[in-house]
């Protein structure tokens, strides 16, 4: 665990860069965050992948897998590579400030 | 009297309803099993059928045989349960009210949310050896299949024993190398994992013995389209891989009775429950065992079989309002046939990985994480432990429900 530095408040985050605590998380982050992930702008309909990953989170305790999130959040499978490509579940969780979802066994 | 309603007259089912009529007598539990159909398949027993090595009437036997005297066998399709009410209701009409119910219904596959795998090509040169049918047909075509790409895919967990596609690599191998045409065949792995397997220890170890036997492995790979007629698979970010012959492994779901219970199961139709007392997340009365719960354990026969143990204690305490046991540890065991006779062994649980060593056992102790005859051996003699140590409710000798250390060297 370490901390880094986004917008301007200090956080901790992981080996593999989730934030440890999404409590830490604000909605000012996320810009950052895409952006290390080679999402330079986001979108309305990447808003609405992110605020359904955190109310899974909040509620589940964990976030959802993509074929979850292509079945539950309103955005089809297809849509979510082409808005969060290399994986939607794993970089909208980092996006969204939540811990990696446990998908796979 | 009291009820117990047990859904699915499977390895969990079977085994639930034979170790409580053993705690119970006739007159203090009614015991009560409803299932679709008549016919228990020995499940591993598939992954040999399309090398010719087993057949599928030689794997499945009757459910109702299964049975101690005193389980009563309903042959019918589930409706829906309701949870408020403790009933459940079946197609034709029939309720049945219950004091305790256990939902082991199993995983069901799902290849229709998969865009194009039933489309043309199905059964012709998309196969998967996870049903009877598949398993026999795919024997046909691989003795007819003479050269060329043959592809095996998982398209994403969770699956039901997943290191099966993984021996079915090793095994189509064994299988071609017999044939004399191993140098005309083309194997390749394709899994949305990053590595082999799910965990590193055993991933290194298996993603090695892939590489060593000439499996190409392609990782990360999101299945969105089977495309049978042009004979490729399209990933989400659009990679492409092409094949002749395509071994899938579909999605799986929970049972689709599941969806329709309010309350009952989670967007996939598995059964939210607690990973170590196994009492469902839905009603205090409702149980889960198996691959129908959503607990992060493998889907297999070895984990059902643990958690059998674990879940019997609960239901007893249930019954007698007791507090349940957080008993179950996520122990899992599993043999991994790498062909020429061979195999490995995997023991791990929740928080303890695949590591090698030994596993000791009631006949000595068995290589673990590495090729061995001796393992071969085990995965073909439990066949028989199955049907008759296991469904029956006895324990197997020498091995615990809990993970042991014993043996196992630590990284």
């Amino acid at each position: 665990m370490s901390t880094t530095t986004i917008a301007g408040v200090e956080v901790d985050v992981n080996d593999e860069g989730f934030l440890e605590d999404p409590e830490q998380w604000t909605e000012a982050m996320a810009p950052d965050l895409a952006r290390a992930e080679g999402i330079d702008e986001l979108t309305e309909r990447h808003w609405q992948v992110l605020r359904f990953m955190r109310e899974e989170y909040f509620a589940k305790g964990t976030g959802p897998t993509v074929r979850v999130l292509g079945k539950t959040s309103g955005v089809p499978v297809k849509e979510l590579y082409q808005l969060f490509p290399k994986g939607p579940a794993k970089i909208a969780a980092k996006v969204a400030g939540i811990p990696k979802p446990r998908g796979c066994i | 009297m009291r009820r117990l309603v047990i859904l699915g007259g499977g390895t969990g089912g079977t085994i639930m309803a034979n170790r409580l009529r053993g705690e119970y007598a006739d007159e203090a539990l009614s015991i009560t099993v409803v299932d679709q159909d008549d016919h228990h398949v020995y499940q591993p027993g598939l992954l040999f059928v399309p090398f010719g090595l087993a057949d599928p009437e030689e794997i499945t036997r009757t459910r109702h045989r299964q049975f101690h005297s005193g389980v009563d066998f309903l042959r019918a399709e589930i409706d829906r349960v309701d949870v408020d009410l403790d009933r459940v209701h079946l197609l034709d009409g029939t309720v049945l009210d219950y004091d305790v119910l256990i939902v082991a219904t199993g995983a069901r596959l799902v290849p229709e949310e998969t865009e194009g795998m039933l489309g043309e090509g199905w059964m012709e040169k998309v196969f998967t050896f996870y049903t009877p049918e598949g398993a026999a047909a795919l024997a046909d075509a691989l003795e007819s299949f003479e050269g060329g790409r043959l592809v095996i895919n998982l398209v994403d967990m969770p699956i039901k024993c997943p290191v099966a596609p993984l021996e079915f690599a090793f095994l189509a191998d064994w299988y071609f190398t017999d044939r004399g045409i191993r140098d005309q065949i083309e194997l390749v792995y394709v899994t949305p994992l990053d590595g082999a397997f799910t965990k590193p220890v055993a991933s290194a170890t298996l993603g090695s013995l892939l590489a060593e036997k000439g499996v190409e492995l392609v990782t990360e790979f999101n299945t969105g389209e089977v495309d049978g007629a042009g004979g490729r698979l399209v990933s989400y970010d659009e990679r492409e891989v092409p094949f002749d012959l395509l071994v899938t492994v579909p999605v799986h779901s929970g049972a689709a009775y599941v969806g329709r219970s309010p309350g009952l199961g989670d967007d996939l139709d598995f059964v939210p429950t607690d990973e170590r007392t196994l009492q469902s997340k839905a009603r205090a009365n409702v149980f889960a065992i198996g691959d129908a719960t959503a607990v992060p354990a493998s889907k297999a026969g070895s984990v059902t079989h643990f958690e059998g143990e674990v879940l019997t204690e609960n239901v007893r305490r249930f019954l007698a309002g007791e507090e349940l046991v957080a008993g179950f540890d996520g122990h899992a065991n599993c043999f991994i046939e790498t062909g020429f006779h061979k195999a490995l062994l995997i023991d791990f649980n929740y928080d303890t990985e695949p590591l090698p060593g030994h596993f000791p056992t009631a006949a000595g102790p068995l290589p673990l994480l590495r090729e061995s005859r001796l393992n071969h051996l085990g995965k073909l003699m439990f066949q028989w432990l199955y049907w008759h140590v296991l469904l029956p409710g006895r324990d197997l000798p020498g091995v615990g429900a809990e993970l042991s250390m014993s043996g196992k060297e630590q990284p």
